[in-house]
């Protein structure tokens, strides 16, 4: 379980890079002003091979290329901040970007850990049980000698 | 950290069509001002030149250190590589290494060799050395400050492998000049004697 006392930089990269540009403005509007930032890459849109493994552990293929955007930030103290994310939302990928940054230092981390990570985590575990739950009431057994043996 | 090109596809195509007037045009001197905030010990033409030209599959050295070799591998992607024989691609800021010890491709496949990117003290048009080969109609002037005092015997020994060898950039301050291994560059001195 992920508390706002275990989070750490994986776990807040994982939730901004999940999280909508307009769901981030909307909870930045009510934390403390961010810090000017300066852009040091990006944001940038590419492509990237994603591989996978038979079975998890078989050889591994090319599956596809997916989309992504990254972004890299730097704030005046010289801290950098970085975003990679699935799809093509710049404006996400630099809010990512600047947050993760922001999120290194001690003066802003506990402000927008609680009121910006953790309202996205908590939103994201809802809509992904959702979809979960949804899957499995389509759920079908099937019965066969083997199982009904 | 310091930011690369600000429009990456503009600028390193200014920063292509530079490198490919150069070394059509040996010894004549290209401008590339893209690159205005560079860290410590790198220059704007000698950056352009390698931002355009290394990416995630070229290897690269450089005897860059500290920040200046962090802003080169987070900018270019290139993975860094210790001898510089590996190298396809090189960026000498302090000490220009053995033009011997580089790739010079193979006589089948002479495109496959090492470029590189020297930054000079000072590059200066319609002086110094002579130059001749293709790309020029009768003779070039142009003189490098800050070269291995050996420089010319290296080259000599470069161009005399050929279809082998290393292509070279000079670069100083703004500005770039190409002397690809087809160059023959002769002393003003000796031009004289002969002459």
């Amino acid at each position: 379980m992920i508390t706002i006392e275990t989070m750490d930089r994986p776990a807040w990269m994982a939730v901004l890079a999940r999280a909508q540009a307009a769901e981030i403005e909307a909870l930045l509007r009510e934390t403390a002003s961010l810090p000017p930032h300066r852009i040091i890459r990006g944001p940038e849109i590419g492509l990237t091979m994603m591989r996978g493994r038979a079975g998890g552990d078989g050889a591994a293929f090319n599956l596809g290329e997916a989309t992504i955007t990254r972004c890299s930030v730097s704030l005046a103290d010289g801290t950098l901040g970085h975003c990679w994310r699935l799809g093509r939302d710049r404006r996400a990928a630099e809010l990512a970007a600047l947050l993760d940054a922001c999120l290194q230092g001690d003066a802003l981390r506990e402000a927008l850990l609680t009121r910006v990570i953790e309202p996205l985590r908590a939103q994201q575990a809802q809509t992904a049980s959702l979809t979960a739950r949804r899957a499995a009431a389509t759920e079908v057994r099937f019965a066969t000698l083997a199982t009904m043996r | 950290m310091k930011p690369g090109f600000s429009d990456p596809v503009f600028d390193s195509q200014e920063g292509f069509s530079a490198l490919m007037q150069a070394m059509a045009r040996p010894g004549r001197i290209q401008r590339c001002q893209m690159l205005r905030d560079l860290p410590d010990g790198l220059q704007p033409a000698a950056a352009a030149a390698l931002l355009t030209l290394a990416d995630a599959e070229t290897l690269l050295w450089t005897d860059a250190q500290g920040e200046a070799r962090n802003w080169i591998a987070f900018h270019t992607g290139a993975p860094l590589v210790a001898e510089p024989g590996r190298a396809q691609f090189l960026l000498a800021i302090h000490n220009m290494p053995e033009l011997a010890a580089l790739d010079p491709g193979t006589d089948e496949t002479p495109q496959e060799s090492a470029t590189l990117i020297v930054q000079v003290e000072a590059l200066v048009d319609a002086s110094g050395w002579s130059l001749t080969g293709p790309g020029i109609e009768t003779a070039h002037r142009l003189s490098a400050q800050g070269l291995p005092a050996d420089f010319l015997r290296q080259w000599n020994a470069n161009t005399a492998r050929f279809p082998r060898g290393v292509d070279l950039v000079l670069c100083a301050g703004e500005h770039l000049a190409a002397l690809p291994r087809t160059t023959g560059i002769s002393e003003p001195n000796r031009l004289k004697e002969s002459g």
